[in-house]
């Protein structure tokens, strides 16, 4: 019996790690090249939920909506993130990095508001598809379908990231750029562009996430903050910038909030940050990122 | 900077004459100006001088007001006392975060900021026995007033009105000690540290320990405003630490400019009269801040002082110097 | 006076430095040299604390200086100026050297007095000896590259230093600026009675004013003696041919 429920709680630990790398995998690639915390990141797996929820509002009552749905969401929200990138945030470059970080705030303050307006108060939810409504048995305990799918989308999704980075020249250049972007500069590539394609690819990772979840959690405003927190640990744990250490930090922070809750019930407001400042003070590097100067 | 003009005692003075415009609205709208702008001054100890972005200001602001707030409703311990209690609450938690923010830098420091102030502000929300929880602190007493009506000129005035005659006085004279301090030889240091630590470094400063000074004086001022700020709201609650406010002075102070001594000020008041005229119209309150912020970045990056400062530079023909020698 | 003995440095795989001995008499001027990767400048990080020996101690005036910690070198009466320019960007002249003499005497403990009082004097000396006078209104962040190399020395000197380690002082300049640079630095130096003990590239620079030459190469010292000598030396020529 014990063993059973210690394994629904690490499946369950491990379907918010992978879900929490979906969305930190982005937040970890702008960090890693454009040296930006970006606090907007939350705001727009937000938005990428809200933009699900009135897709499949709108295709009703086609049964499978979900799919489209859920492009259409990431879409819009690179969409958005290109918007961004290109008209406003390329002129904040050369002044201090406190602009930039206040730059995004207001983007979460601005589109936060923005979705309340069209969107309401009240919580929204999204059914799951069909053909994922169901559940499936194992070491006897139940798990969801979409949240197998989930795990087996984002674990593909990490994957193909690291063929991507490792294999490509557009991942060459993004680990360049992330160990000297002057460099690179020098050499002749369109850093220029570089930074608005992470920054696209980025927006799309939280839009599509946001649509990802709008199934399994409440649409509800505040749901970017929490999330853009959760996150931030995560990236903290595994260390700025790295690939797999955003990986790594999900499985570890996914597994901590999935038994920590049951050891400490009031865990999850303090817990957070409490391990942040423990790695920050410890390893503030994180497990796999680069020792600071 | 270095003009002549007593600035602190023409301000006061200005300030003063609120109660005479015999207004409720205009002298409670004021309180709060002043105690704020005591908030964001003793911030831009921080950002403005050393150069450190603290995200977690408010929690020695809000430590500041519990302390204060406690003593007074539950021990019935006098006003002075319970305000230097709430000063020093917020200098010693910002002594012991402090200790460990500035063994970091930029983006790190920031965020260990936030976390430090975080988990303050969990644990007060959550210790219902000592700090309400949730419901926070209320029916804070004020200080014992009657006194002032005895001060010649002072007499008839209404109870808010002696708060704020008094609070007045309190802050200004924070402000103008945070003004000796900022232009003072450790105040000098702290500039070479925000400019360039590695020289700073070079030329004797013990950096990581002349930032932890500026921390701890920056957190005990906080707590000062947060104490006078718990009894002006006749109450403390836990959000008083939570990190939208900490967003908000960082906010204040860039929005003054964070590069001159007054800006602080003149953002808190910027920010004071817009919050209450926008929230009367519309509950968006949040997004006219974005935008406001984003006019600042692109537009006006020194703030509303140091736009109206190189304005004038611009008139005056000055540029490249000052006649400091 | 400086006396390193045996220092090594090792990052990682990669062996910085290996072995290295000096000792700079008081009064003296003595150059460090030797190509890129020669690891002059780790050499120079070993000294000033901002790297620590692996090996080796590090002695200045009898007292241990081994990893000293960088706000303490001052005090030990070591100063140092830095390859890239590394000021006080938005202070003025005058604020920057005043800034350093305000750090070296400990007037940092003041929090109440105003700042712009103190060390004037000394500051106006300071920066007439060095040629920066009529410039101490100007903001350090918007002058000539050659100016502030300057003010480096300016905050150099301001802690009083009885041994001054200058990293490539003329990189950068233009013949010109490299004549005047130098002969400030002689001046300076009789002046104040000051050791040097710098690092350089122009080998012109070097023999015109070194009285000590030490040659690293790969981290090893190869060669060290007055300038005839390393002139003369096979190995230094071997591993100099080309490069100058």
């Amino acid at each position: 019996m014990a063993a059973q429920f210690l394994f629904s709680q690490f499946l369950s630990g491990l379907t918010t790690a992978i879900f929490l790398f979906l969305v930190a995998s982005g937040l970890s690639l702008v960090f890693g090249v454009l040296r930006v915390l970006n606090f907007a990141h939350g705001t727009f797996y937000m938005l990428g939920a809200y933009i699900a929820w009135q897709a499949v509002t709108w295709l009703a009552p086609a049964k499978e909506a979900f799919w489209p749905a859920a492009l259409l969401a990431a879409l819009a929200i690179a969409a958005l993130g290109l918007v961004v990138e290109r008209f406003l945030f390329r002129y904040l470059y050369d002044k201090e990095e406190l602009y930039q970080l206040l730059f995004t705030y207001a983007l979460v303050l601005i589109l936060g508001d923005a979705a309340k307006m069209l969107w309401g108060t009240a919580q929204l939810s999204v059914a799951r598809p069909p053909v994922l409504d169901g559940a499936i048995t194992v070491f006897g305990t139940l798990l969801p379908t979409y949240n197998l799918f989930v795990m087996i989308l984002g674990s593909v999704i990490a994957v193909g990231f690291w063929v991507i980075l490792q294999r490509t020249s557009a991942g060459r250049m993004i680990r360049a750029a992330a160990m000297d972007r002057e460099m690179l500069g020098a050499l002749g590539t369109n850093v220029g562009w570089l930074y608005t394609g992470v920054f696209v690819v980025s927006s799309f990772l939280a839009g599509l996430s946001g649509a990802l979840v709008s199934p399994i959690k409440a649409i509800v405003p505040g749901m970017d903050v929490e999330i853009i927190v959760e996150a931030f640990i995560v990236v903290v744990i595994g260390g700025l910038g790295s690939f797999w250490g955003t990986f790594l930090g999900a499985l570890i922070y996914g597994q901590v909030l999935s038994f920590g809750i049951l050891i400490f019930p009031r865990f999850s407001i303090f817990s957070v940050f409490a391990l942040m400042a423990v790695i920050l003070i410890v390893r503030p590097w994180g497990l796999l990122g680069r020792p600071l100067k | 900077m270095s003009k002549r003009i007593p600035w602190t005692l023409i301000i006061f003075l200005a300030a003063l004459t609120i109660p005479w415009l015999g207004s409720r609205y205009y002298t409670f709208l004021s309180t709060q100006i002043v105690i704020l702008s005591l908030f964001a001054v003793s911030y831009n100890l921080l950002l403005g001088s050393t150069g450190l972005v603290s995200f977690g200001h408010a929690a020695y602001f809000g430590l500041g007001s519990y302390a204060c707030g406690l003593l007074m409703k539950e021990l019935s311990i006098p006003f002075p006392i319970a305000l230097l209690a709430g000063g020093l609450m917020g200098a010693a938690f910002a002594a012991v975060a402090g200790y460990f923010c500035v063994r970091l830098t930029k983006i790190y420091f920031s965020m260990l900021t936030l976390a430090f102030a975080q988990i303050m502000w969990a644990i007060c929300f959550q210790w219902n026995e000592v700090t309400g929880g949730d419901q926070g602190v209320s029916g804070i007493p004020y200080p014992e007033l009657g006194w002032m009506s005895s001060i010649p000129g002072l007499d008839g005035f209404r109870i808010g009105d002696y708060f704020y005659i008094m609070t007045l006085a309190i802050c200004i004279v924070c402000i103008w000690i945070l003004q000796r301090i900022t232009n003072s030889p450790f105040g000098r240091l702290l500039t070479t540290i925000r400019e360039n630590p590695e020289r700073a470094s070079f030329i004797g400063v013990n950096v990581h320990a002349y930032e932890l000074a500026a921390f701890v004086i920056a957190g005990g001022f906080a707590g000062i405003s947060g104490a006078l700020f718990g009894i002006f709201n006749r109450g403390v609650f836990a959000d008083f630490m939570f990190w939208p406010k900490s967003a908000e002075v960082l906010i204040m102070t860039i929005l003054g400019g964070m590069n001159h001594f007054w800006g602080p000020v003149v953002g808190t008041i910027m920010m004071v009269v817009l919050n209450q005229q926008i929230t009367s119209y519309t509950e968006y309150w949040p997004m006219v801040l974005g935008i406001i912020l984003l006019v600042l970045l692109f537009v006006f990056p020194g703030g509303l002082v140091g736009a109206v400062d190189a304005g004038l530079k611009r008139v005056t023909g000055r540029a490249g110097g000052r006649g400091d020698a | 006076m400086l006396e390193i003995r045996n220092v090594t440095k090792t990052f990682g795989g990669f062996t910085a430095v290996s072995d290295v001995s000096l000792t700079v008499d008081k009064g003296q001027i003595a150059a460090v040299i030797g190509p890129n990767g020669a690891g002059k400048s780790t050499f120079f990080n070993l000294i000033t604390g901002a790297l620590r020996p692996d090996t080796g101690s590090i002695t200045l005036n009898g007292a241990d200086i081994t990893g000293i910690a960088a706000h303490k070198i001052c005090g030990a009466g070591m100063g140092r100026s830095f390859q890239r320019t590394n000021i006080f960007p938005k202070l003025t002249v005058f604020e920057n050297v005043q800034a350093a003499y305000i750090a070296h005497r400990g007037r940092g403990h003041n929090f109440w007095s105003p700042a712009e009082s103190f060390y004037r004097d000394e500051t106006e000396a300071l920066l007439r000896s060095i040629g920066l006078w009529d410039q101490r209104g100007t903001i350090g962040g918007i002058m000539s590259y050659g100016n502030q190399k300057q003010l480096e020395l300016g905050l150099a000197l301001a802690s009083d230093p009885a041994l001054l380690l200058l990293d490539e002082p003329t990189a950068g300049m233009s013949a010109n600026e490299t004549h005047d640079a130098i002969r400030l630095l002689e001046k300076i130096a009789g002046e104040r009675h000051l050791t040097l003990l710098f690092t350089e590239h122009d080998m012109e620079v070097v023999f015109s004013i070194a009285q000590k030459i030490a040659v690293l190469h790969q981290g090893r010292k190869i060669a060290e003696g007055k300038p005839e000598e390393v002139r003369a030396d096979p190995e230094v020529r071997r591993i100099y041919l080309g490069h100058h």
